[in-house]
């Protein structure tokens, strides 16, 4: 059985948009594998950067100038091509640096108002750090206990779990939609329904799902999602937080400065509307507007065909890996239960050397523990290597990949297997 | 393609035959190292007679660098006095972060962790037996 990627799928046409993929390390061409930690740049999202600082560049909101007209023009359609992206309004839809601080958001804003000494927060043993600790924060501060839904041995959430937490009634679930270590796809939307039958408010960390799936937050019927432009063609420092807009409504602000408000007086001050209530400060203006049209190239390969694609290349992965005695796969076994990558160690070698001895080979994987200790705590290691892929990868560079690890064989081979 | 210059043999053969590698039940001194950027952890033990380093051993999880530089740590403090314990972990961290130093001769182990200084990385790796013995005097 050969995987092969769909005859209609241009992968070359894709990876000539991408600058960077022309590099070379070390001599050898660069195979990017490390694209949950974040995603290349293509050429047009570049050049939106450009355009806007030499075209542009003004402040929004405020400016009654034409540059100042245009930048909140860029700014809010950027926001409404964002939202629609993931089946939102863009009243709904708040820019933020990152999916960490969209959390943050949600934690200190609703998180503080809405939680007392005794509720429950129900989290998962496969969150990444984003989804633990600003909870642990705010249970700190209101006396709210987090209890963790454990996963199964392969990789997917224990739903009797959840269902038997879900009866002692939480105040919120947050659960990751994607695990960026074991790769599983948890079924959000069950969860979402079966929280809400119990009252509890659902946020979703999507950092690892929008850029390589089709997601639409209406359907889920959550209540906050959040997610980072990064990992999805756009430049650093931009992300979202989608929130059901009445939420939003009633949530207090979560820091406070210009723009935000409505009006000012020595003692108190009353607030924007949404969202720009939860953007205090100059926005990330051009990064926003970039964002935007990294949305739009997703849209234009399209996101089934992206997903189509990753997961070819997920199968390849999974069956060449599996054929070897000496490595061991974290996650789901079938490529259809995750997105686009694979955890996986040597059973005698660690990640970090396996890391190092590709980079040799110019193929970029990741190595550590992910920011994600609980699942490391739970599969009994440290820290374990990970190839994950994105919408310009190739199958080449999957067999590339794994015939690299021959080499951390050649290194560490000679002293028996151990 | 191998990667000599990072995975000497003395390093690899450190990292798969570790020399004090265990608990030391009646150890004197104990410290905890934590790379909280891999995740890498240690506890050295030591056991001292007066100024004297009697015993010295670790436990701990960790690439194959840190695990060396753990287990060549170990087999090096033994009958080393507390000052000296001190200049040589003075000498290894100089080396490590291209600070001034008296080198280690070829013959030497320690020596083998020279060329991780190439690899900014790993340098933390490499440090982290020598950080945690710091801790260790300091608390002492």
């Amino acid at each position: 059985m050969s995987v092969q990627i769909a005859a209609t799928y241009d992968v070359q046409t894709i990876r000539a948009d991408f600058p960077i993929l022309k590099r070379r390390v070390d001599g050898n061409p660069l195979v990017y594998l490390d694209n949950a930690a974040t995603s290349q740049k293509p050429r047009q999202v570049i050049d939106a950067l450009v355009q806007y600082y030499e075209q542009s560049n003004a402040n929004v909101h405020r400016g009654l100038h034409t540059l100042a007209e245009e930048a909140t023009e860029a700014y809010e359609t950027a926001r409404a091509k964002v939202a629609h992206f993931i089946g939102a309004e863009p009243e709904s839809l708040v820019f933020t640096r990152n999916t960490t601080e969209a959390i943050n958001l949600v934690a200190y804003a609703w998180g503080l108002a809405n939680l007392r000494e005794g509720d429950l927060i129900v989290l998962s043993e496969m969150e990444h750090h984003s989804n633990i600790v600003p909870w642990q924060l705010v249970a700190q501060r209101t006396g709210a206990k987090l209890h963790y839904v454990p996963f199964t041995s392969e990789g997917e959430l224990d739903m009797e779990a959840l269902e038997s937490l879900l009866r002692q009634e939480p105040k919120l679930v947050a659960i990751t939609h994607v695990s960026n270590v074991l790769g599983t796809v948890n079924p959000v939307q069950e969860i979402t329904r079966k929280a809400h039958a119990v009252g509890a408010k659902v946020l979703v960390d999507g950092a690892q799902a929008v850029p390589h799936k089709l997601v639409n937050v209406t359907q889920i019927d959550c209540d906050f999602y959040a997610f980072s432009g990064h990992k999805m063609l756009a430049p650093t420092g931009i992300g979202a937080l989608y929130a059901r807009q009445e939420l939003l409504e009633q949530m207090p602000p979560f820091m406070g400065g210009g723009s935000m408000i409505r009006k000012v007086t020595h003692e108190f001050s009353t607030w924007a509307d949404v969202p720009t209530k939860f953007e205090a400060g100059t926005p990330n203006i051009a990064d926003a507007v970039a964002f935007g049209v990294a949305v739009d190239y997703l849209q234009r390969v399209g996101m089934e065909a992206i997903q189509q694609h990753e997961q070819s290349l997920t199968e390849e992965a999974l069956r060449l890996l599996e054929a070897e005695e000496d490595i061991v796969i974290y996650g789901p076994r079938d490529a259809r239960k995750r997105c686009g990558l694979v955890s996986f160690n040597f059973k005698h070698v660690h990640p970090h050397d396996v890391a190092q001895i590709l980079d040799k080979r110019g193929i970029a994987i990741r190595a550590g523990h992910h920011c994600c200790q609980i699942i490391m705590r739970r599969l009994d290691v440290t820290a374990t290597a990970r190839a994950s892929f994105y919408l310009y990868n190739t199958l080449e560079e999957v067999r590339a990949f794994w015939k690299a690890l021959d080499d951390v064989r050649k290194v560490f081979g000679k002293y028996g297997g151990r | 393609m191998v990667d000599d210059e990072l995975y000497r043999e003395i390093i690899l053969e450190h990292y798969h035959h570790p020399r004090y590698k265990g608990a030391l039940p009646d150890a004197n001194l104990t410290a905890e190292g934590i790379n909280p950027l891999c995740g890498d952890e240690l506890t050295l033990y030591l056991k001292t007679d007066g100024d004297r380093i009697v015993e010295a051993s670790f436990e701990g999880r960790g690439c194959s660098i840190s695990q060396a530089s753990a287990s060549m740590l170990t087999e090096a403090l033994r009958g080393l006095t507390i000052e000296e314990a001190r200049q040589l972990m003075e000498r290894v961290k100089a080396m490590l972060t291209g600070a001034p130093h008296e080198p280690f001769d070829e013959d030497e182990d320690l020596s083998a962790l020279e060329g991780v200084r190439n690899y900014p990385v790993r340098i933390k790796c490499a440090l982290l037996a020598w950080t945690t013995l710091e801790e260790m005097l300091e608390a002492k």
